[in-house]
């Protein structure tokens, strides 16, 4: 059975040396995340889902849910008290605001939450998950009158939430939605059609289930412009916010899936379900795309998450397991065998594991903080600036960190050889269940594109100047450093082949919009790499810092300095390869005829 | 009735300590602390107490180094109501700790004082004994259940061959074994509220009590590697291993 521990420290050291907490208390809601508030929340937070989580992953991956004849669906065992122990804590109320029941904390400190309940157990975080979702959408454009029904009981998690995007013929091409909406006499609407690939559609974790249903209503255009957002509960709300009668949606089947079993992902089928607009008729995308954004981020943090619980278990057992002896003579002589950990080989996983998830983890808790500058800071500048910088990362955490989660995910379980691929030791649930995050919420193909075809060019390209020009700003700092001048070098460097590359894209992108295409992959993750690798340099500075102001945890910073090394020796070399990717443009991948295939 | 909860802040159960190279003791440079999980039973136990009606309110008091403060934060984060932290560097022995917090329970006046049986870190088994001495109150220790009762409660403790039930009149001390309960996570609201509960800062002069070691630890070492063991096929042969070992006559 695999293990978790939650990173508390090194999750500490990057909310206050990397984000730096403190130099933020004066925006509304970090005033109550004191150093020792947020040290604690990290500190609980992780315990419990160690504690609580971490034990239902193996049993719930084995189990699944299970859909009964009368439509309703259960979660595996020990899933409904875990659930309840989770309400119990509170968790689900982090960074909702308080005038729902929430405690305000910051969207930053959120995010850490998020990354430990999905290491502990993705499956089980993503029922929480789609409710914090769901809520978002209803907060940003529900009416005040929706907003005080439903919110109250969604924060508390007495209610849960999903989102209704995909229909049978229509995924990633949201024009093609049938579900239809019929207006009704007192405002309301009859919402009828089919959904499916509903994750936590019908469960038996909460009360009530509040869908939100993306659907067309009479006569809206045929195409994503005319979409209209609707909130359908699975039982009705009566007026004095008691439950009332089985509204008209059912859950038809669940599917068979690779992994994350012990989430329910439902077949949801509206037969004249009451259902109520949320925002503007036709505005429906706008508003799915409040929550499609945060869920992007949350999907990035689940390739983090998976990448570092299979680390860790990795780590373990190349601790424990004597294989053959090391290249440079045994370093075990009284047993039989070397511990795996000694091999090259070996080392070479484990540290690509280390240097993508600190890395990763310093990216995602930074883009949290954007998310809450965006939103918070003090001057529009400050705003509008955190609003580029997410906008623009945001496809790059979700592509990114996915496709490297799946990949350390891999590499992990590479670690215990023939083990890695026995169901018993788990290693194998981890890579099924990262598969995931590289699909749903737009695929990472969709990401690419989104960065390539949309951010980019966004505001004449004000996010990635903005973003290049903080990451000379670093390089500035980290080559006045000797210690850093190395690590600061490799960044310009990537940062430069990134701006070619961007160059290569503007001008062959426009006269052919194939070779943009062809290259958002590749852009994707040559993004990816200059993304983390800022990271790392900022790491390398407060390490160093740390360090020079004589800090007790020696061990821990010097960790620090070796991975930002093998980080920038091992990831940077690759920019100049994707930058000649992208180059090649389309032309060989689009000549082959179809028929040829 | 007032509760009084001693908590120490020791070495974090999962962590696999290393002695010091000079064998003056356990290396605990940046090794993680948490709550001594015998005393998180103890605060475990008050709150459900406070939660049944019959506490009124949980005083939780720690003596060590500054940082013991998060140990007590942790337990106002579960749900005590105050606390308080007598700050020393020094290795606290049990006596030192048991005539502190006879002083402490002299100001606050106590009904019952829930302690853990023993600390994990020491290991040395004798605060609540001494404690109850100090103070001339009836113990209860290893307890498994405390069921308080007027002026009095009785307390089921483990005991060598089964359970022994003692009662006894209050003010008490009862320290605690792992089956009195399993305790509860922090709940976030609670965590967030802790930081605004009342947190007292005292030193071991303010109570007139000389924190000095008394002991002299001569030596720490690690155990002794275990050899290899041997299977025997049938009963006889281990006898016959046994008695030739010596382990049996």
């Amino acid at each position: 059975m695999p293990s978790y521990r939650a990173p508390v420290k090194d999750t500490l050291f990057v909310l206050q040396s990397v984000c730096k907490l403190d130099a933020h208390s004066n925006l509304p809601g970090f005033a109550d995340a004191t150093p020792d508030v947020v040290q604690a929340v990290v500190e609980e937070g992780g315990k419990f889902c160690e504690g609580v989580l971490a034990p239902i992953n193996h049993s719930g991956d084995l189990q699944g849910c299970t859909r009964h004849a009368d439509g309703s669906v259960t979660t595996p065992d020990g899933f409904k008290a875990a659930y309840d122990a989770f309400v119990e804590g509170g968790w689900g109320t982090l960074m909702a605001p308080s005038d729902y029941g929430g405690q305000g904390m910051p969207h930053i400190i959120g995010t850490v939450f998020q990354e430990f309940s999905a290491s502990a157990n993705m499956a089980f975080a993503m029922y929480p998950g789609l409710n914090e979702g769901a809520q978002a959408a209803i907060m940003a454009v529900g009416s005040p009158e929706l907003k005080e029904r439903f919110l109250p009981n969604m924060v508390h998690g007495r209610w849960t939430g999903t989102m209704n995007l995909t229909e049978p013929q229509c995924g990633t091409d949201l024009g093609l939605i049938r579900t239809r909406a019929e207006p009704q006499a007192d405002g309301s609407y009859k919402i009828s059609g089919t959904k499916i690939f509903i994750s936590a559609g019908e469960h038996d974790l909460s009360e009530n289930i509040i869908h939100l249903v993306l659907a067309k209503t009479p006569d809206a255009p045929d195409s994503v412009k005319g979409i209209s957002l609707f909130l359908v509960p699975k039982f009705l709300v009566n007026a004095d916010g008691t439950l009332g009668a089985r509204n008209g949606v059912s859950c038809g089947s669940i599917e068979h899936k690779m992994g994350i079993h012990a989430n329910a992902t439902c077949v949801m089928n509206y037969d004249g379900a009451t259902g109520y607009l949320l925002g503007e008729e036709m505005k429906g995308l706008r508003a799915m795309f409040i929550m499609m954004n945060a869920a992007r981020l949350g999907v990035g943090v689940q390739g983090l998450a998976q990448a570092e619980v299979a680390y860790q278990n990795a780590v373990t057992y190349a601790r424990d397991r004597l294989q053959g002896r090391a290249l440079t003579g045994a370093k075990n002589p009284d047993a039989k065998a070397d511990p795996l950990m000694v091999h090259p080989d070996v080392r070479r996983m484990l540290m690509d594991g280390r240097a993508f998830i600190e890395g990763a983890r310093a990216l995602i808790l930074w883009g949290g903080l954007q998310v809450d500058l965006a939103h918070k800071a003090a001057t529009p500048e400050e705003r509008e600036l955190a609003d580029d910088l997410i906008s623009l990362l945001t496809p790059v955490i979700k592509g990114y960190c996915t496709d490297k989660g799946y990949e350390i995910a891999t590499t992990s379980q590479q670690v215990y050889g023939g083990h890695g691929y026995i169901a018993e030791w788990g290693m194998e649930q981890f890579v099924r269940d990262a598969r995931i995050a590289q699909i749903y919420e737009g695929t990472n193909g969709i990401q690419a594109m989104d960065l390539v075809g949309r951010k980019l060019a966004m505001n004449g390209g004000r996010g990635l100047r903005a973003y290049l020009g903080l990451i000379a700003e670093n390089v500035a700092s980290g080559k006045a450093d000797p210690r850093t001048e190395a690590l600061a070098t490799g960044l310009e460097k990537a940062a430069g082949e990134l701006q070619a590359a961007t160059m290569w894209l503007m001008q062959n992108g426009m006269t052919n919009p194939d070779n943009a295409g062809a290259g958002a992959t590749a852009y994707l993750h040559l993004m990816g790499i200059v993304a983390l690798g800022e990271m790392w340099l900022r790491m390398a500075i407060a390490s160093h810092a740390a360090l020079d102001a004589g800090s007790s945890d020696k061990p821990f910073f010097e960790a620090k300095l070796i991975t930002a090394r093998y980080f920038a020796e091992r990831n940077f070399p690759d920019c100049g390869a994707l930058r000649r990717k992208i180059e090649a443009g389309s032309a060989a991948m689009m000549a082959m005829p179809a028929e040829a295939f | 009735m007032k509760i009084l909860v001693p908590v120490k802040r020791v070495v974090d159960y999962n962590v696999k300590v290393r002695v010091k190279s000079d064998g003056t003791g356990v290396d605990l440079a940046n090794v993680k602390m948490s709550m001594n999980p015998f005393d998180e039973i103890a605060v475990e136990e008050a709150i459900r107490l406070k939660e049944k009606g019959i506490a009124t309110e949980i005083v939780v008091v720690s003596i060590g180094v500054q940082q013991s403060q998060e140990t007590l934060r942790t337990a106002l984060a579960m749900g005590a109501d105050r606390a308080i932290l007598v700050v020393t560097d020094v290795t606290t022995e049990s006596l030192t700790v048991a005539k502190i917090l006879a002083k402490v329970a002299a100001e606050e006046q106590p009904g019952l004082i829930i302690l853990g049986k023993q600390a994990i870190d020491d290991d040395a088994n004798q605060t609540g004994q001494m404690l109850a001495a100090l103070l001339g109150w009836p113990q209860g220790t290893f307890a498994s259940a405390v069921v308080p009762n007027g002026d009095r409660v009785a307390v089921t403790r483990e005991v060598d061959g089964g359970l022994e039930t003692v009662d006894l009149k209050l003010p008490a001390v009862v320290t605690t074994d792992l089956r009195l309960n399993e305790p509860r996570y922090a709940s976030l609201p609670n965590i967030m509220k802790a930081k605004s509960k009342p947190l007292a800062s005292k030193t071991p002069a303010d109570y007139g009590v000389d924190p000095t070691p008394r002991l002299t630890i001569t030596k720490v070492v690690e155990p002794a590697k275990r050899s290899a063991g041997t299977k025997v096929k049938t009963v006889d042969e281990l006898i016959e291993k046994l008695k030739n070992a010596g382990a049996i006559a």
